[in-house]
């Protein structure tokens, strides 16, 4: 599919087919700009609406509501004229002197060299590292990977089954689990309890949202099928010398101790932009304290800090599906307007709605990611744990390098070859930050992050070879 | 231990499929993830770690985390969670680091350091 594609040049491309990327794409589309989404999964959706065209679940109660309102953004993109490139990965992006980027993609082991004038990362949420002591254990798997089994296979755990964490999905995938006739025996719930109170100051526009009476329910179906046990300080997944989890032994916030048997463990501590290619990219970022993440800076149209690069949806700052959806569209209708295709005033026109909904959709956020910040001991690890996954850098490293001078993360690659994996720092740059802040007595914007280089994705000799290298070379490719 | 759920779930109106996983079938159906295959059938590990030797099991299942590297049909370090199982791919776990593979018809393979 991607050989009629290389021939054109697009007016945009859009990075994942989310809810931000498939809104903006239908959007573009609609406006009579030629568009294409790249993403990594065969089929449109994100992780949100994984497999939503092609679910195994035909009782749709089991997902609920907000999981199938994802169809509704595939069909219109579906009628849109907008190209899927599926199954095709971003490696490289290079904004060129004169107009516009150019984008290295590979798919099925084949390179190509898209153009466009403008781009927009829609690359959403990952979840956040759950660095807990076993937790490279097999047996061990975060919250939203059950969830993907879940919505694409239709597989739900059926033996000694243990979630733990905190945030609104441990409980969404705990009701999907009863509802699909699967079994958890535990839910260890790591929600520091004092944040109820600091919480508490959000409460207003909590009770005005949506999020009320959903996540009310929500928590009275999981209750009555699954022992909740609150207020846990640790846990960790333990077993033989680096064999599968077999139990998982957790302390409560008054140090009583316990520990249950466990076949598969499953973990999770919130999500986290995805900030690889707007890191790359070298978008300017923050650091957003509530959500304990870094986000990249973008104005009211989503523009990131370079003119032609818009970022929307949760891989510019956690705000969910339905405020995806609406940055996509604002995204949309500026991309549209600087390549002429809407004036000021049908853009702003437009917009108004959008903003309305964009709103509604925030509202009542602030409120669980007070509540649901996760814990110190969750996020910064000690001792033996590791940090890095890919490298097997534990926390007790990381420590000592700083204690001997090493001042940044990018420095600790050098160090410890942290962050240097093929994850390419997803699974530890957080944690890695977190803790050289807290051992240099430094703030998060003062250690930084990992300076991340394309390619932002692992690829074979061969598909670096097979890339055109020289300008003629490349029109010839452009051209064929 | 992930069973598909029979009360709720009727993924078999897509195409069965069986694949090789480190020699012994393994059964899909049209449409997963080797990873998710993999986990579906509780194959446990499926690769060693280049820096220990310790096993890991995919994880993330998103693209992200990279413990689900494996070799397909020869090709080493293939993230399993974003590859289609294709019926009678043979897929090996990935050992440690990758091999340089200098010439496979005649299986010579030279350690790359």
């Amino acid at each position: 599919m991607i050989e009629d594609a290389i021939t054109a040049r697009y007016d945009t491309l859009i990075v994942g087919a989310g809810p931000a990327g498939l809104t903006a794409a239908a959007s573009l589309a609609e406006k009579g700009l030629r568009v294409a989404v790249i993403d990594e999964q065969v089929a449109p959706g994100g992780q949100i609406y994984r497999a939503v065209g092609a679910s195994p679940l035909p009782e749709r109660s089991i997902l609920g509501d907000d999981y199938w309102h994802g169809e509704t953004l595939v069909r219109r993109f579906a009628r849109s004229g907008a190209t899927l490139l599926a199954q095709t990965t971003v490696w490289q992006v290079d904004r060129l002197e004169q107009d516009g980027l150019r984008v290295a993609v590979s798919c099925a082991g084949e390179t190509r060299l898209l153009f466009a004038s403008q781009l927009l990362l829609a690359t959403g949420a990952q979840e956040r590292p759950v660095p807990v002591p076993g937790w490279t254990r097999p047996g061990v798997m975060t919250v939203g990977a059950a969830q993907v089994l879940l919505k694409t296979t239709g597989a739900v755990p059926q033996s000694a089954t243990v979630l733990a964490g905190c945030g609104p999905l441990l409980w969404l995938y705990a009701a999907q689990v009863l509802r699909a006739g699967g079994r958890i025996d535990a839910l260890l719930d790591t929600t520091p309890r004092l944040q109820k109170r600091s919480a508490a100051r959000h409460l207003f526009d909590f009770l005005r949202s949506d999020y009320l009476l959903k996540g009310l329910s929500l928590m009275a179906e999981v209750r009555r099928g699954v022992k909740v046990i609150a207020g846990v300080a640790s846990f960790a997944a333990t077993g033989g010398v680096d064999g599968p989890a077999t139990a998982v032994e957790y302390t409560l916030q008054d140090r009583t101790r316990g520990h249950l048997p466990v076949d598969t463990l499953l973990i999770h501590q919130g999500v986290v932009p995805n900030v690889n290619l707007s890191n790359a990219l070298g978008c300017t970022h923050e650091w957003n304290e509530r959500q304990c993440c870094w986000q990249p800076v973008v104005d009211e149209w989503l523009q990131s800090s370079h003119a032609d690069v818009f970022i929307a949806g949760d891989g510019c700052g956690i705000g969910g599906a339905r405020a995806a959806e609406a940055q996509g569209e604002l995204a949309a209708l500026q991309i549209a307007h600087r390549a002429g295709g809407c004036s000021a005033a049908q853009r702003d026109a437009a917009a108004g709605d959008v903003r309305r909904a964009l709103t509604r959709a925030l509202r009542g956020r602030a409120f669980f990611e007070t509540l649901y910040r996760p814990s110190d001991a969750m996020r910064i690890p000690a001792g033996d744990t590791l940090v890095c996954r890919c490298e097997e850098v534990s926390a007790q490293q990381v420590v000592d390098a700083a204690r001997v001078g090493c001042s940044g993360p990018n420095q600790l690659k050098a160090f410890l070859r942290c962050g240097m994996g093929p994850c390419q720092g997803r699974l530890c740059g957080i944690t890695v930050g977190e803790l050289l802040a807290r051992e240099n007595g430094l703030a998060m914007h003062e250690v930084g992050y990992y300076t991340l280089r394309f390619p932002t994705k692992p690829l074979s000799l061969a598909e670096i070879a097979a890339l055109p290298s020289t300008e003629a070379g490349e029109r010839a490719v452009v051209t064929a | 231990m992930f069973c598909i759920s029979t009360e709720a779930a009727r993924p078999f109106g897509k195409a069965a499929l069986s694949f090789e996983f480190e020699g012994e079938p393994v059964a899909a159906f049209e449409g997963q993830t080797v990873a998710q295959a993999l986990v579906a059938a509780n194959r446990g590990a499926c690769r060693t770690m280049p820096v220990s030797g310790s096993a890991r099991a995919p994880y993330c299942l998103m693209g992200v985390c990279f413990d689900c590297l494996v070799t397909i049909d020869g090709r080493q370090n293939q993230q399993a969670c974003l590859a289609p199982v294709r019926a009678d791919m043979r897929v090996t776990m990935q050992r440690g680091e990758r091999l340089l593979d200098i010439d496979i018809d005649d299986e010579k393979e030279v350690r790359h350091d």
